[in-house]
């Protein structure tokens, strides 16, 4: 496979590329770039993280997880290229100096790449921003300080430089696989997409590679025939409409969070917790919910709100609800061919409420995610979608706890009666992340707060101050 | 003067552009060789067989070694040699090193060690403290025993007894930077390894004995790691001795690093402690007596845990004048990691316990736990005479063949003999004659506004069902020094250029918490010099041998004194020189702002250094410092094992969510003693990193095995350290304003280990909080997840647990 993209400034055209080298073995490895860290090769620590800048906008991602062909057209920098030509200090790296942001100075890189691609979007939500960088040894308070200094200076000419993008100079097909390498292939669109996937259906499809890039980076898999998805940009599309919302299957978390915001604030929030920046810059809705976990998050949420999976394989399309993809753990209705073409949402009050539970507030995976979207109508419950993700083999519908609640008036009363329907619905598991018994009896209180919140009460740890 | 300025890290312009390089990032031969370990998939048993066969053949292999395939010694054990690199035929935890691939890339060394095929004949693994309880599986013959007075009896008569059992879990240390190690042949069968090491004497000692030639032959040299913690105290060994195995075979330079999951399997961690006590209280909150059992777990090797569960005894007092106490330390010998040294080694883990004691104890008493905390304080310094040390000096240990290691410590069993009741001494009888927590729990309740925010807390929870609020102080009495007397030692090599510029080094590591840019603000203030004339070189056993660890928070406290000997010896030198050449005494002779004066005459330091030069005077020194007043015999339990007291004191308030378990830390106020602070800023970095570290540990840093023996949480995407939003909101950090009564260098205190212990006012203020749910003691567990905090509140709400 041939690709281009730039780097640090700098164009590099790269052929017979092996299709899932990981831009971070890339740089240390043969390109001498050693600033870029590996901290856990698997997109958690945050210290391989670089910017990546395109049509729309700079990205922090990790370069751990990111196979060389899903750069192709993009403009790459490195903590090696975050200062200037003359080496004059990019003002976060000044910040960093000046405020004491680093000590052992192994994470600083990834920091350092993190805060510039805040500071080139003009972000300021710091702990958000930085929430995929783990640092051992400052306690990240300088590190905040710093990057809050570093707020009002100017975007220096070197990075907005990127942003003249040179993705036009590179002609379409280029990248498409030759020679012997493993087969790989890098569609356009979903047409394109659509008609190599039914010719290849042992191929693996590489969305966001967050969760496939580990299938490589610790599985030490040979994935075979790869065809990569991130040039198809009629899949990125999400549009409203005043019956739905249409989500491409390739939308990533970031951009779902921000068209959500104000259609379901809540839903908003748990993106933000669903992982770290990066992550998000690079998962897609359609990989997390191909992927089939069970506790994937969006898939309850989805779930929750009544929405609608469209497949494809070659020009045949359906649909179904999503709650019937997920058949049984590692189990999906999806013919070999048959890809993730678009999710859609009834447009709807906002009645929705997520509450992600984990070990840490960010970047954790859940032990229980909880969905609720539950409709009253003067004092009575007329409709109740919940779904709930971390306690079954796949995410799955409270259709027990529903019918408890549905006709019963909006009471406390009704809530508890309808508890003891969880042990229909639900016989979870205990793992490193959670004991059974938690696991159920946290469920119960997620609909106990969803009431509690619903009445006004204060129910929300993020949001007490002291 | 350099020191007491809040300079930046002197590496911090190369960590914000990416060219500080760690040992991953030296550049190497084009033909260098990487390695990887095949693992253990059991964790008790012998090996039966093995078939190497597709690993031999896999892509890019070049080598595959074995125990029989090791020259010389097969050890990698920090003390008494119990941990071969590779199994020699027994295996002891899921993930020990069983064989070892040498292959042209990294990738093509993990993927080959995935392929062996190991038979075992399976024993049943002891995994719990029950099981190595009922097997007495343990690391020395018994319990070692501290006593003071007569505890037992004290509790018996006591107003009020509180007794309970509870479990404080291990951690991962987690460093940035994994474990790593790179090892260049020379000439002449001479080894030149590069190594994320805090003991770089220690990784040249096991070079050289794998390979057998003389510690001269092995050179060892690092200039930093990506963060330390106690984890790269004993744990590169392994990485260090396979690369130079490897590279006496092949002849190639040959490169080791753990990917994070290898490192987390393969590595020791925190010890994991049960605490068991019983204590006895008057009417007014007065300790009467406390016992304590610990039952520490050591995992397979004995490695750094006889001295770390010894610490975890020498803290079981923390800032408390116990009139008897009795504490009974079990270290028990089990199949999982060989936990070993973290940051505080062994003292957190036995400040918790007694912490433990007070915040239970005012629970039942009704007592706010600080005025308790107050009440048993020892006496503030001001009030206790200062004690001439004992005329006849303790029996130690006898000397050990592996005399630089902390794990080298004699075991064996002595009678119990408890020191006699009285006087401001701890349970090991030393006593304590700077204690300063009187003053600063005064100054920190006072800027945290603690009495108004506990009653505003108190108001909160009476108006709010579901979320709940907490607010705890704990302080902290962190012993300094090596409790193996003989490694408070340190050296130095200084050489002043004849163009006046400094070449600095000495035995202690960087790992990030600045001890370089300390040691280089005291050269610069030894010659009066701008800090820029000083370059900070690579820690190099060719250039001061026989260091110790950079441990126990010794680093600047040991270097900082070498090097101002060796600085002492030059300018001593050139003042004697510079004297007589001006008719002048050489006590008259000044070093100050970049000059040298002499009388009327001033000289730039660079003119002075060439003078000297040119009047043949040796301008390269060593310098050497030993610890001074410090005594102890740990069979005994009695001496003085720490020069002085490091002291903190921290107040954090907390929101949990009652239907959950989930929590914040919500503000937190910290008042630490650095003693007069070499810099105030690294230090300042060095406190809000530790307690975030300690609240880490005590909250979200849950490491789970399954019933084989298999580490669960082996990554960052299941082991859970603080991330950015975890640290406190509000989040207020002050230095306490005094000097070391004791003479250290210029009167610094040791700041590495003591903020850690700051984080269990977090795991207090979690109880304060579960407590505003019902009547009952919360009796937290650690680490307090989510999950073990909702387990607590079904307690304290009087329901059966998992309702």
């Amino acid at each position: 496979m041939n690709i281009t993209f730039l780097l640090n400034g700098e164009t590099v055209e790269l052929t017979n590329v092996n299709p899932t080298t990981t831009l971070l073995d890339w740089l240390r490895e043969e390109r001498g770039l050693t600033g870029t860290k590996e901290g856990c090769n698997e997109g958690d620590c945050g210290a391989c993280t670089v910017m990546v800048t395109e049509a729309d906008s700079a990205k922090a991602l990790n370069a751990c997880i990111l196979f060389l062909p899903q750069l192709h057209g993009k403009a790459i920098r490195t903590v090696e290229g975050a200062s200037g030509p003359d080496k004059e200090p990019h003002p976060v790296q000044q910040a960093m100096v000046d405020l004491h942001g680093s000590q052992c100075g192994f994470c600083t890189p990834g920091f350092i790449m993190s805060m510039v691609a805040s500071h080139t979007n003009g972000a300021t939500d710091h702990d958000t921003q930085l929430a995929g960088n783990l640092c051992r040894c400052t306690g990240y308070a300088p590190i905040i300080r710093a990057a809050k200094a570093a707020e009002t200076r100017d975007v220096p000419d070197w990075i907005t430089s990127d942003q003249s993008f040179f993705c036009s100079q590179i002609p379409r097909g280029e990248a498409e696989s030759r020679g012997a390498e493993p087969p790989s292939h890098l569609p356009e669109n979903s047409n394109e997409l659509a008609e190599l996937y039914v010719q290849h259906p042992d191929a693996t499809l590489i969305a966001g590679a967050t969760d496939v890039g580990l299938w490589v980076t610790k599985q030490l898999r040979d994935l075979g025939p790869v065809i990569f998805l991130n040039r198809c940009d009629d899949l990125k599309q999400i549009t409203l409409t005043e019956e739905e919302i249409h989500i491409g299957a390739m939308v990533d978390m970031n951009r779902l969070g921000d068209a959500l915001t104000d259609l379901h604030p809540s839903y908003a929030e748990m993106i933000c917790r669903y992982a770290s920046v990066q992550i998000r810059h690079a998962a897609t809705v359609g990989g997390n919910i191909a992927n089939g976990s069970p506790i994937g998050d969006n898939p309850p949420a989805l779930i929750a709100l009544g929405a609608t999976l469209h497949l494809r394989k070659g020009n045949a399309r359906r649909s179904i609800p999503l709650e019937d993809f997920f058949i049984d753990y590692g189990k999906q209705d999806r013919a070999p061919g048959e890809f993730v073409e678009h999710v859609t949402v009834p447009r709807q009050p906002d009645r929705l409420k997520t509450y992600k539970l984990s070990k840490r507030f960010d970047q954790d995976i859940s032990a229980v995610c909880g969905c609720f979207n539950i409709t009253v109508t003067n004092g009575t419950v007329t409709r109740a979608r919940i779904a709930f993700g971390g306690m079954a083999g796949i995410p799955k519908r409270a259709t027990h706890v529903e019918a408890a609640m549905i006709g019963k008036s909006w009471t406390l009363d009704t809530i508890h009666a309808a508890l003891p329907a969880f042990e229909q619905d639900f016989a979870p598991l205990t793992d490193m992340r959670a004991s059974a018994t938690y696991r159920l009896q946290t469920a119960k209180a997620m609909l106990e707060r969803y009431y509690r919140e619903d009445q006004g009460e204060i129910t929300n740890v993020l949001e007490v101050s002291a | 003067m350099s020191v007491t300025k809040p300079l930046p890290h002197d590496a911090a312009p190369l960590h914000v552009s990416g060219a500080a390089r760690y040992v991953d990032d030296i550049p190497t031969p084009k033909d260098t060789l990487h390695l990887a370990f095949g693992l253990s998939s059991i964790a008790k048993g012998k090996i039966t067989g093995m078939d190497l066969t597709e690993v031999q053949n896999a892509t890019g292999v070049v080598a595959v070694m074995t125990a029989k395939d090791l020259p010389f010694a097969n050890d990698v054990s920090p003390s008494i040699h119990d941990e071969p690199l590779l199994s020699d035929g027994t295996v002891h935890y899921i993930g020990q090193p069983v064989f070892l691939v040498v292959a042209t890339s990294h990738l093509a060394a993990r993927k080959a060690a995935r392929l062996g095929k190991i038979d075992y004949a399976a024993e049943t693994p002891i995994l719990t403290v029950e099981e190595a309880l009922a097997a007495d599986s343990r690391f020395e013959d018994g319990p070692r025993i501290y006593a003071k007075g007569d505890a037992d009896a004290a509790i018996a008569g006591a107003a009020y007894v509180i007794e309970d059992t509870f479990e404080i879990g291990g951690q991962e240390h987690f460093y940035l930077e994994g474990q790593a190690a790179l090892a260049l042949p020379n000439e002449g069968g001479d080894m030149l390894v590069h190594s994320s090491t805090q003991h770089p004497t220690e990784i040249q000692h096991k070079v050289a004995d794998a390979l057998g030639v003389p510690m001269h032959a092995v050179r060892v040299e690092t200039r930093r790691m990506g963060g330390g913690f106690g984890g790269k105290e004993s744990q590169g060994n392994a990485l260090a001795v396979a690369c130079a195995i490897a590279a006496r075979a092949t002849g190639k330079a040959c490169k080791m690093r753990y990917d994070r999951d290898d490192d987390m399997v393969i590595t020791g961690k925190r010890h994991a402690f049960r605490i068991a006590y019983k204590a006895g209280f008057d009417e007014h909150g007065h300790i009467q007596g406390v016992s304590f059992h610990h039952y520490a777990i050591c995992g397979w090797a004995q490695d750094l845990s006889l001295p770390v569960a010894d610490r975890a005894m020498l803290h079981s007092d923390n800032a408390y004048l116990l009139p008897n106490a009795r504490i009974e330390s079990h270290r028990l010998k089990t199949n999982t990691q060989s936990a070993t040294a973290y940051r505080g080694f062994g003292g957190p883990q036995g400040m918790v316990g007694i912490e433990r004691v007070m915040d239970h104890a005012a629970h039942v008493l009704g007592l706010d736990p600080v005025e308790l905390c107050r009440r048993n304080y020892y006496e503030p310094a001001h009030a206790v005479a200062e004690v001439a040390p004992s005329e006849k000096p303790l029996g130690h240990p006898d000397p050990h063949e592996d005399l630089t290691s902390r794990g080298a410590v004699e075991t064996g069993d002595a009678p119990v003999r408890p020191l006699p009741v009285g006087g401001n001494t701890t349970p090991y009888g030393m006593e304590v004659s700077d204690f300063e927590l009187h003053g600063m729990t005064e100054a920190l309740l006072k800027s945290s506004d603690y009495a108004a925010r506990r009653a505003a807390i108190a108001e909160w929870n009476a108006r709010n069902s579901v979320i709940k609020k907490g607010i705890a102080f704990s302080p902290v009495k962190f012993g300094i020094s090596f409790t193996l007397t003989h490694l408070n030692q340190a050296g130095a090599l200084v050489h002043v250029y004849q163009d006046g510029s400094v070449h600095l080094n000495h035995g202690g590591t960087e790992m990030g918490q600045g001890l370089f840019q300390k040691v280089a603000q005291v050269a610069a203030s030894r010659f009066g010099i701008p800090l820029e004339m000083v370059k900070i070189t690579a820690t190099d056993t060719a250039k001061v041998p026989n260091t110790s660890a950079t441990a126990a928070s010794s680093g600047s406290d040991l270097n900082g004194m070498a090097v101002k000997a060796a600085c002492d010896t030059i300018r001593d030198r050139m003042a004697e020189y510079l004297a007589e050449r001006h008719q002048a005494d050489p006590s008259a002779v000044t070093f100050a702002h970049g000059h040298v004066s002499v009388g009327a005459e001033r000289y730039t330091f660079a003119e002075a250094a060439a003078l000297a030069y040119q009047g043949r005077n040796s301008l390269s020194a060593t310098g050497f410092y030993k610890t001074p007043k410090i005594e102890w015999d740990r069979i005994a339990g009695r001496g003085r094992p720490f020069f002085y007291f490091a002291y903190g004191a921290s107040v954090t308030e907390v929101a949990v969510d009652t239907l959950t378990g989930e929590n914040r830390i919500l503000r937190t106020d910290i008042l630490h003693d650095a003693g007069a602070s070499l810099n105030p800023a690294l230090d300042i970095g060095q406190v809000e990193g530790g307690y975030v570290q300690g609240a880490g540990w005590l909250t979200t840093e849950e490491l789970v095995w399954d019933g084989k023996g298999n580490l669960r949480t082996h990554a960052p995407s299941t082991y859970k350290i603080p991330a950015c939003s975890d640290r406190p909101d509000i989040f207020n950090v002050a230095l306490w304003v005094g000097e070391n009564r004791e003479e250290t260098i210029y009167r610094s205190k040791a700041v590495g280990e003591p903020p850690f212990m700051l984080g269990i006012s977090a795991w207090l203020a979690l109880s304060n909080a579960v407590a505003a749910c019902g009547d009952a003691y919360p009796a937290l567990n650690a680490p307090a997840t989510a999950e073990e905090i909702w387990h607590s509140i079904q307690r304290v709400k009087g329901g059966a647990d998992g309702v």
